[in-house]
């Protein structure tokens, strides 16, 4: 970070934020949204190769039915170590703590977020956080499984549930002052002209996205905190020994946990808008739906809980209800996929490597969607619940969807932070190969999920064998995919052609500045006129 | 706020005034959620097993409740005239209710400590210590009692040290004005703590008894 | 294992499978039209929209609103269409019908224990006769597992302190694998059983072979044991109610109303006296939570089911 070849650096009235202070002390102690985002972006990197790692270790492992070199209680904390560190230290914070810090300032023309020192502090408590979650792998790992369902994981798991719990929790703080940042951010920092209908949609998804944090997270800290005193202090909130009721902590877990599930996929997609619209030289279609259908995921996001425990034991009737709301949470979804679709008709389309993460993720989302449609549907998640199939659902969503998602923002903005542009024709390759790999990997879990085999199975029955060799072959295919872009972005920060303020002919804000920005991201405050997405499809793009 | 034009200083105090506000007021909407949970328990337990919650209410000291109920609604009283105070200028009066303030909420947790004390006492501590006769669903009571006051003091406490951050700051060697902003603030918080004790005052004393 | 050449089909072997799959199919086939439709659609997009392509590009004339309105209404009413298909067939799927054979089951770290009507014991192997109802009354010794038979479409979650039921009928006999479906530790991979389906006459036979007498043969020693008839006898030290011909009459409770005295109504009121008082009566029962294990339990309660005639009840105070 602090050895650029100074050659590169063309003359300028201003140093850039990279380069305004390059010591050491003046990133840890940084109030720069920008410089916040890098720190995020690189902790977020660690992580998710420890996830992957885990999860290589987990796909290995079921190469062959009787458990390939890790035995059961290995694997049954791997799969815990996968969930816990992919969903808190890298999917939930991911868009909002890299690209809302970096971008959405600048998306609305402002020189800073409305609590800097607020956002530092978000840093330094999901870096907490995550040592007391490393500490607790390291220790000896725990095997509850990201949902930490009690009463295992208040009474009879051994392994270091408390110290595992008390990161989350933690972390969930960091959630929370990134959230509160945002909103405050949003409503108060616009750059004059900057109405609410002229926000971008990434910016109305992050908006979304905080809300939801905001309300979602204190609850999934306060089920954690009483999960905990269970454990730690013997006396059971949830312990049906003194009348206690298990699927009370569901209910509270779920009531964080579902709508974290649109924690994650909001920010993915506000960034596939941005894409789409860039790429296709076209206004977004129907840009006030897709706005208020992003507020509608939001909101109905919080009533649909319930879809998790069909099977639990709750009443009839809580199933019946949970179950409408589920299909009418789908509604606003599939709207926005049809409108993704329309806004490439007529367009003037570029297939550059953001345009191919943000195809992908329509596309592996629609199947997602649809699969979650399937779950939501009584009688086949009664079949599917707790299968193979609700795993490869989720990860249509969170991986194929999010990830996409966070790989195209990547890509989009990767020459505005860095003032370099990589090398398109790898970063194609990278985006179709991870495209394939996933559906590789994923695609035979729908069949093995339907065939019956259940989750977190060290062993299975032989008769899933063949799918499950599959699966891990597109694995290893999936993870050359997200180690490509490692090479050849890391090559571009150092090698890489100076990119210009604007190499994509986007019509955001934050194009409007020198690549990277400087301090205050504007020479002088930005005034806006015209609504997002101004695209011209006849215009000769750049 | 005014059709007045007002100089860029005072609009850009203006400006950072309302961002914080609104930052305290989302601030609060967390909170909200956080205690949230625990009165969805509560609420759940208490529908399922409303005798064992009867005689949990009847081991509570309703005298000290209701005296902390007082000292709260006081303390809030003398906040919002503090309020009232840092907005006229008048730096005595604005401290001598912080004081007021702050000596009423150590009050509060010096009785609420007197509470869990005698709760001690009285086996009443849920876990392996439990020794009070009564039903079995009892230690879900007072699981939930301790779980649910327990945090409200450490917000209390974490309230007394935001006061007491305010005569700091609205000393008068310190600083050339009187804080207006932080005293409002503060207050919005003070009060929100104030309210969740409204809600668990009676849950916890009254109903059942 | 029960299916060794299933690679992408499973057999329907309960009478709610097939319905559970015509569901399922339909859902795919709808899934693979608006798929493979939005697929044509982009690609078709892409290509002749390309940048640079001679395609012309003239405003739309259709309006945005009436395209949304008709996406927006088109999906409501699918989705609807598929809600209230599952709807009826999940009611169907929850409640039993009557006169099933019911069967005890106890889910315990890392075992099925079943127990037949007649009170023959199995562990992970369940007898049950083809083409007759079957109810699973379920409870939990430690941690929530899952009763779940692929073949049989049916799944439920065992929660520990509730008593839980699930029913199918087996429509052919055979062997269909049993899976523990929710994570209950290191060997919850193991927790895997079978379903042996067999035609009624060779069940019957089976489970006589095997007859242990009535579940209910122990219930009068365990109601001296764990001290209940200290207080519900005739001779009681206390005064409690008196518990013959209690079983599905309609119990007075404290408060005004009554109860109705299921299964459900006895266990809970074993474990959780507090619950629902009976009239006229003290709140003066412990709780046996903890006290009376499940095996134990289940036996009591099909005793207290037979106290239903035995005696005329005493007379009442």
């Amino acid at each position: 970070m602090n050895t650029l070849p100074p050659l590169a650096a063309p003359p300028r009235a201003e140093p850039d934020y990279l380069r305004r202070d390059r010591s050491l002390r003046s990133w840890l102690c940084t109030h720069d949204h920008k410089r916040i985002g890098v720190l995020f972006l690189f902790t977020l990197t660690g992580f998710f190769l420890l996830g992957a790692i885990a999860a290589a270790g987990m796909r290995y492992a079921l190469l062959s039915p009787q458990g390939n070199l890790v035995v059961s209680d290995l694997y049954n904390r791997l799969f815990t170590m996968h969930g816990v560190i992919m969903i808190w230290f890298f999917l939930v914070p991911s868009i909002p703590t890299v690209f809302g810090n970096f971008i959405l300032p600048m998306a609305i023309g402002a020189p800073d977020v409305a609590f800097p020192r607020l956002n530092l502090a978000s840093w330094y408590v999901f870096l907490a956080g995550g040592v007391l979650v490393l500490t607790a792998i390291g220790a000896g790992g725990v095997d509850t499984g990201w949902t930490f369902y009690t009463p295992y994981s208040s009474t009879y798991a051994n392994g270091y549930v408390m110290l595992m719990a008390s990161g989350v929790f933690v972390t969930g703080f960091s959630s929370i002052f990134t959230g509160l940042n945002f909103i405050v951010t949003v409503h108060r920092r616009r750059a004059p002209g900057m109405t609410w209908f002229r926000l971008p949609l990434f910016v109305w998804a992050i908006y979304a996205t905080s809300i939801i944090l905001v309300l979602a997270t204190p609850v999934l800290a306060i089920t954690l905190f009483l999960m905990a005193l269970e454990r730690g202090f013997g006396v059971g909130v949830f312990d049906p020994r003194i009348g206690g009721d298990p699927l009370l902590f569901q209910h509270l877990f779920w009531f964080y946990s579902h709508p974290a599930v649109y924690i994650m996929i909001l920010p993915g997609m506000g960034v596939v808008s941005e894409l789409l619209t860039c790429f296709s030289r076209k206004p977004i279609f129907g840009y006030r739906v897709m706005a208020f259908a992003i507020l509608a995921i939001a909101g109905l996001g919080f009533l649909v809980w319930g879809h998790h425990m069909f099977v639990s034991s709750e009443s009839l009737y809580a199933g019946l209800v949970f179950s409408l709301l589920s299909f009418l949470v789908s509604v606003p979804s599939a709207i926005k996929v049809f409108s993704w679709t329309a806004t490439l008709h007529r367009g003037s389309i570029r297939l550059q490597a953001p345009m191919l993460y943000g195809l992908g993720f329509v596309a592996l989302f629609t199947i997602g969607g649809l699969t979650g449609v399937a779950l939501a549907t009584l009688p086949l998640d009664v079949h599917l619940h707790g299968t193979y199939f609700v795993v490869a659902h989720f990860h249509y969503i969170m991986v194929g969807g999010m990830l996409m998602a966070y790989m195209g923002a990547l890509h989009y903005w990767w020459p505005k932070m860095t003032g370099r542009l990589y090398h398109d024709w790898l970063a194609r390759i990278s985006a179709l190969t991870i495209f394939l790999g996933f559906n590789l990997t994923f695609f035979p879990q729908f069949v093995l999920g339907y065939l019956g085999m259940p989750r977190r199975y060290a062993i299975y029955p032989p008769e899933f064998h063949t799918l499950n060799v599959l699966s891990t072959a597109g694995a290893s295919v999936l993870g050359v995919g997200y180690l490509l872009p490692l090479f050849y972005l890391s090559w571009s920060f150092f090698r890489g052609r100076p990119a210009g303020p604007n190499p994509w002919g986007a019509t955001g804000l934050e194009w409007r500045t020198a690549s990277p920005p400087p301090k205050d991201n504007f020479e002088e405050t930005p005034v806006v006129t015209e609504g997002p997405y101004a695209y011209r499809p006849e215009e000769a793009a750049p | 706020m005014s059709g007045i034009p007002m100089d860029r200083a005072a609009y850009e105090a203006e400006e950072r005034a309302a961002t914080n506000r609104l930052g305290m007021w989302t601030f609060l909407a967390t909170e909200v959620m956080f205690f949230g949970g625990m009165f969805v328990a509560y609420v759940l337990y208490r529908s399922s097993y409303p005798d064992a919650f009867a005689v949990g209410s009847r081991t509570m000291e309703l005298g000290c409740g209701t005296a902390n109920t007082a000292v709260l609604l006081v303390s809030s009283f003398f906040m919002a005239l503090g309020d009232r105070a840092a907005r006229k200028g008048d730096r005595g009066a604005l401290r001598g209710c912080l004081v007021l303030v702050a000596l009423l909420g150590m009050a509060f947790l010096a009785i609420k400590g007197y509470e869990y004390a005698s709760k001690v006492d009285e086996g009443l501590i849920p876990g392996r210590g439990f020794r009070y006769p009564g039903p079995p669903q009892l230690p879900l009571f007072m699981t939930l009692y301790f779980a649910m006051t327990g945090l409200h003091a450490l917000h209390m406490i974490l309230g007394v040290c935001a006061v007491a951050w305010l005569l700091w700051r609205s000393s008068p060697r310190r600083h050339q004005s009187v804080p207006v902003e932080p005293v409002a603030i503060v207050g919005l918080y003070w009060h929100f703590v104030d309210c969740i004790w409204i809600f668990l005052y009676p849950l916890f004393y009254l109903i059942g008894r | 294992m029960s299916t060794p050449a299933a690679f992408l089909a499973l057999e329907q072997a309960s009478t709610v499978a097939g319905k559970v799959d015509l569901i399922g199919g339909t859902l795919l086939a709808v899934s693979l039209v608006v798929v493979a439709g939005l697929l044509a659609v982009n690609l078709y997009f892409i290509v002749r929209y390309r940048r640079g392509s001679p395609a012309p590009r003239p405003p739309l004339q259709i309006s945005p609103g009436k395209l949304e309105a008709a996406w927006t209404t088109g999906t409501t009413l699918v989705f609807l269409g598929f809600f209230f298909w599952g709807a009826q067939l999940f009611v169907r799927m929850e409640r039993p019908p009557p006169g099933a054979t019911t069967i005890d089951v106890a889910a315990r770290q890392w075992m099925w224990d079943f127990r037949q009507p007649n009170g023959r014991r199995e562990f992970d192997t369940l007898h049950v006769p083809v083409g007759v109802p079957v109810r699973l009354r379920m409870t939990s010794e430690d941690v929530i597992h899952s009763f779940y038979a692929p073949s049989l479409r049916v799944k439920q979650d065992v929660v520990p302190g509730k008593t839980v039921s699930l029913w199918f009928q087996v429509t052919k006999a055979g062997t269909f694998t049993l899976f523990c479906s929710e994570f209950c530790g290191s060997k919850h991979a193991a927790m895997v059983g079978q379903i042996v389906a067999e035609p009624a006459d060779r069940y019957a036979a089976w489970l006589a072979a095997g007859n242990p007498g009535s579940i209910a043969r122990r219930g009068p020693a365990l109601f001296v044991r764990y001290g209940c008839a200290g207080c519900h006898s005739p001779g009681g030290s206390v005064r409690a109610p008196p518990l013959e011909r209690v079983y599905g009459s309609e119990v007075p409770v404290a408060g005004g109303g009554f109860v109705h005295a299921d299964e459900a109504y006895l266990t809970d009121s074993i474990l959780l006296p507090e619950k629902v008082v009976v009239a006229g009566y003290q709140p003066l029962m412990p709780s046996f939570q903890g006290v009376i294990p499940p095996g134990d339990l289940v036996e009591l309660v099909a005793y207290l089911k037979t106290l239903g005639s035995a005696s005329p009840p005493p007379a009442r105070p």
